[in-house]
């Protein structure tokens, strides 16, 4: 299962990029999308098979497929690592990459390249896979270098742009950046632990807690550099303040590109990674410490220029970046889970978010500046939905999946009970507040006030087509759901029965778990039937009116999803019956080893039984736990000032548009600084592009050409040929070089005779007069 | 018994040549003369490449030791022996040689149209003395087909170079000279200290560290130049600007690996307490080569040049594996040297295409090939990859064990030798997109042909090898482990012996 769950996409890549032109575009759309759609439901298995199967034994494996570095003690294969970390990746990236692949279809139809489009869509997948896979840090090594090749090749996909060349020429070369810290850590690991399999570095890494490493001349705690250069290629990767340049500059790829790779999958392998070494993370505090600062830095400072940013795609980028840091503070405060769930969560609102603006730009004609757009939400009154789902989710308002997972992750800050905690606490809330500030400075830009673009094109907006939608529907029913019915299994505790659909159960009485397990049955049963229901309920004839409440018009997008979330929650539903028939044959078979609380109490939809060992946290550093009893301000802050942006920018945008304008009066110098992106990109050029590009110039000019060839063969043959001149002129072709050398061997053997020691000499001496003879013969 | 294998991969090229100028027509029938040679010339080299199949089958790559070793006695009164053999480092030295010189001549086909005698003939010496070179189990006999390999590549680039070649070829042959002239001096010395000249034989003997020190240097003055390392690096940038595309495939896929065996073949096993004692001034000029030579690749305006640049560069890495005495560095460097010998080579040829049909090598006169050569751009692409290390190619395996043996051995070397790799990656990509990508500025760039069959041909096996090594690396290792090990245990009972050990590798460890 796992390896039609990976190779299914490299097999489509092949088949589209090799017989591209025999298949045609047709073939290679529907060969490539047939590979990914493969997959996503191989992941999907596995998803049962891995984390809602119950048998202790048969839960985390890997499949060695060959060797593929065997060099003394390093040894490297190819392998798939199937566990709970990989199983929600591979699930996210499948479903994510099946939308986009379906979604590509109509939105590339007017590309002349659409084999090849989805061929580097393919690639991309079967990288991102590789990488999730891995079982040892070479070939996840391998999977983040695959989808730095498939990130630049998708960024630079229309190739006869200038500016798309040059930021996927960024992208790659900032990536690498990023990768040397990436290769060095993966060098230290095997210096430290003699292996880089995950299997022997997280087996105990406890044992290195006190290693040194003497590590470019000084002596450091080994584990704090190994979780630090690795750190550094997750910044490189996931666009972490320092290295996130490249980021934005990767929105002059199509728009299905920004939503697969700089949103939902590859740019959160930074966030994988470190989720992965979570066990040696632990043990190097120091490390973690720094990821917060990073993390929280990163939120608040791409808020603070998403704000200020007018290209649509570009404003979605900072956002990006901005929730990306979320999840890294997360990590930094040992909240893996909160993180993964933001991730996934991310994935899925982000993602229709995109593809929702995608959507806005092709019926656009391609136009992507915000102040270009406006007045269009009644020509694409689905594609407004949708957006407003998704920004809905990204604001983080409740029951929305963004709601659950951001306030998990700002408890979790708080919870860790630090400075870099309330710090990362504290930027996190600002960048919430601006977080739904320009999400909705986006949405009202877009979709209402008069309509600014020119008639040509406002005559040519339409809705897109259905094989447009209907990924955004599915998104659409991620946005929604994802976060309610996951929050249990990814950061639900086992102790208490907050989750909304956990199922408590007591080891003790075996009536009590069916019970139970009914009685979630019969909660997604009614949840079905609400939806159902609100099926029955026409929606009102006329979309416009509709709108005019919100929070109305919402619900029926979401109706006209009907399908999609019926069956997601039918899934659901199994998802749920499978577990309930699992608990009771563990109960009769009696297995301890499920997760015990001190009070006899088990839920069974809770982190551990998610999680099992793929996520190690110490005890001590378990914010996740403390998470849920933090004071209910902390709990109600997030949603609160969500809520006050979003007003604000009704306000700025909608009521009183003479504020933002005003605002930028007054703020001006801090405006100039968001609005130039904190001058990142200027500085960089200056200090490295330019430095590198004179040094070259100065080794090339004056170090090869004046000084070594200077001295050497040029100043040889000048001075050689003057000299030779001078002695005779007889003398043609090379020859006088050669008595110049023999002069110079001339001058080395003497010095050997006079540096010798003195037998030695005296041997050679001894055998001078043959060895000369000997020499003349050769 | 096995048949003098090695022999007849030597002397096949050499009487090939004999037949080659032994063809001749009638006056004006020079078109089928120079068919006929062609002909010659490629089914020589492609028998090379069969027996070379042959000794690669049979070859035991458990052992250690020299295989198929032939000896016999060259000058009897000197001691003089004619001794070859092949173990697992040197065999795929051989090989790539015997592949690449059928590549050479494809590349050749329509190219050279003057002279092509004389061009076959040069090029079948050439394949003979590369072969010589790495089966050589005496450094006399070494030296001779060492230097000799020199002879017909001066005379490629003087004969059938570009309008600078006379520079070119004189500045490549007073650079090589000296070190050769240095290297004579030593073989000549430890043949008169030690008796013998048997290679074999000298790994075997102790030589005082004072000689070796000597020896050191001047074996290092020759294999450093044929590297290149910086700073003798300056003749190859020239030398393959004007080199024909087949004279600087050649060049790079072979010649330039003559270093890097000379340093695994003489240096470390019978010079090891000097090359421990020099590790660290070997190990920091690979680090400048690394930074220095690509940040002058980065400025390039001519191709060649530029992938020329590169090379020395991707030589860094491998003086670098090598003097870190380690298992990982060693195999790195050896697995860097094949997979360069491969890529680059297949570097030129994507030159060699663009160059034959609109006779520039200058960059800025390209752009927008996308469009018009699709197939030459996913080519170019496959091995620019290869070039940057993309892992998957060969160019990931042998960069990254090369870092690794750094690592161990100091940890401030390999830091500053990993900026390789973003460098190495700003380069090509930026090499790459200013001739494939942007748009077409150039009318007759934009109206050349994609590749033609031939080219296709030539490329393809030159493609599967950058993935096959790059996926699944034992194919190279697997012969090169047990030779290794070999030599670095040898190496540490030498370190041992030494009385006042100047241990230069800081460990970077410490468990505990």
């Amino acid at each position: 299962m796992e390896l039609l769950a990976v190779f299914s996409p490299l097999v489509a890549f092949l088949i589209a990029g090799i017989f591209g032109k025999k298949i045609g575009d047709k073939g290679a759309q529907f060969v490539t999308c047939a590979g990914v759609i493969i997959a996503a439901f191989s992941s999907v298995i596995l998803f049962f098979d891995v984390i809602l199967n119950l048998d202790i034994n048969n839960e985390a494996y890997t499949t060695i497929l060959m060797t593929w570095i065997d060099s003394g003690d390093f040894k490297v294969k190819w392998a798939l690592r199937i566990d709970q970390l990989s199983v929600v990746m591979m699930c996210v990236i499948n479903i994510v990459s099946a939308c986009v692949h379906v979604y590509s279809i109509g939105y590339m139809s007017h590309d002349p390249a659409k084999g090849r489009f989805m061929a580097y869509l393919s690639l991309f997948t079967f990288a991102m896979l590789m990488l999730v896979t891995a079982d040892n840090l070479l070939q996840l090594f391998f999977g983040w270098e695959g989808v730095g090749l498939a990130s630049y090749l998708l960024i630079g996909f229309w190739n006869h742009k200038h500016s798309a060349n040059a930021a996927a020429q960024k992208a790659f070369i900032v990536n690498r950046v990023g990768d040397f810290g990436l290769a060095l850590g993966i060098m230290a690991t095997f210096v430290i632990f003699g292996s880089i399999e995950f299997e022997t570095i997280f087996k105990d890494p406890a044992q290195y807690a006190h290693t040194m490493i003497h590590f470019m001349g000084y002596d450091f705690h080994a584990l704090t550099v190994i979780c630090l250069l690795l750190f550094m290629g997750a910044v490189g990767k996931s666009a972490q303040l320092g290295l996130h340049t490249w980021l934005p500059d990767a929105m002059e790829g199509p728009t299905p590109v920004s939503a697969l790779i700089h949103a939902a999958t590859m740019v959160t392998a930074g966030v994988f990674l470190i989720a992965r070494f979570s066990p040696v993370f632990e043990y190097a505090p120091n490390a973690l410490m720094v990821v917060t600062i990073f993390g929280a830095l990163t939120a608040f400072v791409a808020a603070t220029i998403g704000m200020t940013q007018y290209d649509i795609k570009r404003v979605i980028a900072y956002s990006t970046m901005s929730q990306l840091g979320y999840m890294f503070f997360a990590l930094g405060v040992s909240a893996y889970s909160a993180a993964m769930f933001h991730l996934m969560t991310h994935a899925f609102f982000k993602a229709l978010l995109f593809l929702g603006a995608g959507s806005v730009i092709h019926a656009m004609s391609d136009e992507q500046d915000m102040r270009n757009m406006g007045g269009i939400w009644k020509k694409i009154p689905l594609t407004y939905g949708l957006m407003w789902i998704g920004s809905l989710a990204l604001a983080g308002i409740p029951p929305f999946a963004g709601f659950f997972s951001k306030d998990m992750v700002l408890e979790a800050a708080w919870a860790d009970n630090s400075a870099v905690g309330t710090f990362a606490y504290i930027m996190g809330i600002a960048a919430a507040f601006m977080t739904a500030f320009y999400t909705w400075r986006m949405l009202l830009m877009t979709f209402h006030g008069q309509p600014r673009a020119s008639k040509k094109v406002m005559s040519h907006i339409h809705e897109s087509p259905m094989v447009m939608l209907l990924p955004l529907l599915v998104l659409a029913t991620g946005a929604v759901l994802a976060g309610a019915v996951f929050y249990g299994g990814f950061v639900g505790s086992a102790h208490h029965n907050d989750g909304k659909i956990s199922t408590a159960l007591l080891l003790h009485d075996e009536n009590a778990h069916e019970e139970i397990a009914e009685h979630k049955m019969e909660d997604v049963k009614s949840e079905t039937e609400k939806h159902d229901t609100s099926e029955i309920q026409q929606p009102p004839e006329n979309g416009a009116e509709a709108i005019v409440q919100k929070a109305e018009e919402i619900k029926d997008i979401v109706v006209e999803g009907t399908e999609q979330v019926d069956a997601f929650v039918k899934e659901n539903a199994e998802e749920v019956g499978e577990a309930a028939g699992v608990v009771k044959a563990i109960i009769s078979s009696e297995v301890k080893d499920v997760t015990e609380a001190p009070e006899g109490h088990v839920i069974l939809w809770s982190r551990d039984f998610f999680w099992h060992d793929a996520i190690k946290v110490l005890p001590e550093n378990d914010t996740v736990e403390a998470a849920h009893s933090v004071p209910e301000w902390v709990k109600h802050l997030p949603l609160l000032v969500g809520l006050l942006g979003i007003g604000g920018a009704y306000l700025a945008y909608m009521f009183y548009t003479g504020i933002p304008a005003t605002v930028v009066r007054i703020f001006k110098p801090i405006h100039t600084l968001f609005f130039n992106k904190w001058f990142f990109d200027p500085i960089y050029d200056a200090v490295f592009v330019k430095t590198a590009i004179r040094l070259g110039g100065v080794f090339w000019r004056v170090g090869d050409k004046t000084m070594i060839d200077g001295f050497g063969p040029d100043g040889v043959a000048k001075v050689s040929s003057s000299f030779a001149k001078l002695l005779s002129r007889f003398q043609t072709g090379y020859v006088y070089q050669y008595a110049l050398v023999m002069m110079i061997a001339l001058v080395v053997i003497i010095s050997w005779f006079v540096f010798k020691d003195q037998n030695l000499v005296q041997t050679f001496a001894q055998n001078s007069s043959a060895h000369v003879e000997g020499g003349n013969v050769l | 018994m096995m048949p003098p294998i090695l022999s007849i991969m030597i002397f096949l090229p050499l009487i090939c040549a004999a037949m080659i100028a032994t063809v001749r027509g009638e006056k004006g029938d020079e078109v089928l003369v120079a068919k006929n040679v062609k002909h010659l010339a490629f089914f020589g080299s492609l028998f090379v490449v069969a027996f070379s199949l042959f000794l690669y089958a049979n070859f035991d790559p458990a052992n250690p030791g020299f295989q198929f070793t032939e000896k016999y006695s060259w000058f009897k009164t000197a001691g003089l022996n004619y001794h070859l053999g092949v173990d697992g480092i040197s065999i795929y030295f051989v090989l790539l040689s015997a592949f690449l010189t059928p590549i050479c001549i494809l590349a050749s086909w329509n190219s050279v149209k003057t002279r092509v005698k004389e061009y076959m003939i040069a090029f079948m010496v050439l394949e003979s003395f590369m072969i010589g070179t790495f089966s050589a189990l005496d450094g006399i006999l070494f030296y001779v087909f060492f230097e000799g390999v020199l002879i017909p590549m001066f005379l490629i680039i003087g004969i059938w170079g570009g309008p600078r070649r006379v520079y070119a070829s004189y500045k490549f042959f007073l650079y090589t000279l000296l070190g050769s002239v240095l290297m004579l001096i030593a073989l000549l010395t430890l043949y008169v200290q030690e008796g013998t000249s048997d290679i074999p034989e000298l790994m075997d003997r102790h030589i005082d560290i004072g000689l070796q020190k000597w020896l050191w240097v001047a074996f290092f003055a020759s294999f450093a130049v044929k590297m290149p390392m910086w700073p003798v690096h300056t003749w190859l940038p020239d030398a393959h600007v004007e080199a024909p595309t087949a004279g600087s495939v050649i060049l790079a896929g072979v010649l330039l690996k003559m270093g890097g065996y000379g340093f695994l073949r003489f240096s470390l096993p019978i010079m090891p307490d000097a090359s421990i004692y020099f590790a660290p001034f070997v190990m920091w000029l690979s680090v400048i080569a690394i930074i220095y030579t690509s940040l002058v690749a980065l400025v390039q305006e001519d191709m060649k040049k530029l992938i020329a640049y590169s090379s020395v560069a991707h030589m860094g890495f491998v003086t670098l594996g090598i003097f870190t005495f380690t298992q990982q560095g060693i195999e790195g460097a050896i697995f860097q040297m094949i997979s360069h010998g491969v890529i680059s080579a297949a570097l030129f040829l994507c030159v060699g295409v663009v160059y034959d049909r609109l006779h520039t090598r200058e960059i800025g006169r390209y752009g927008g090939l996308v469009k018009n050569m699709p197939k030459y751009a996913v080519v170019f692409m496959i091995f620019m990859l290869g070039s940057v290390g993309l892992p998957g190619t060969s160019g990931f395996v042998g960069e990254f064990l090369s870092l690794l043996g750094a690592f161990q051995a100091d940890t401030i070397i390999a830091a500053f030798a990993t900026t390789g790799v973003v460098l190495g990656a700003a380069y090509m990509l930026v090499l790459y997109r200013r001739v494939i990508f942007g748009p077409q500025g150039n009318k007759d760039a934009a109206s050349m042909k994609d590749l033609t069959m031939m080219e296709k041909a030539i490329f393809l096996p030159l493609v599967l090898l950058v993935f096959y090594m790059g996926i699944y690396s034992p194919v190279i290792t697997n012969v090169l482990n047990a030779p290794v090990q070999n030599m670095i245990a040898d190496m540490n009972v030498s370190k041992e012996a030494l009385p006042h050990n100047e241990a230069t590798m800081e460990k970077g460890d410490h468990h505990g």
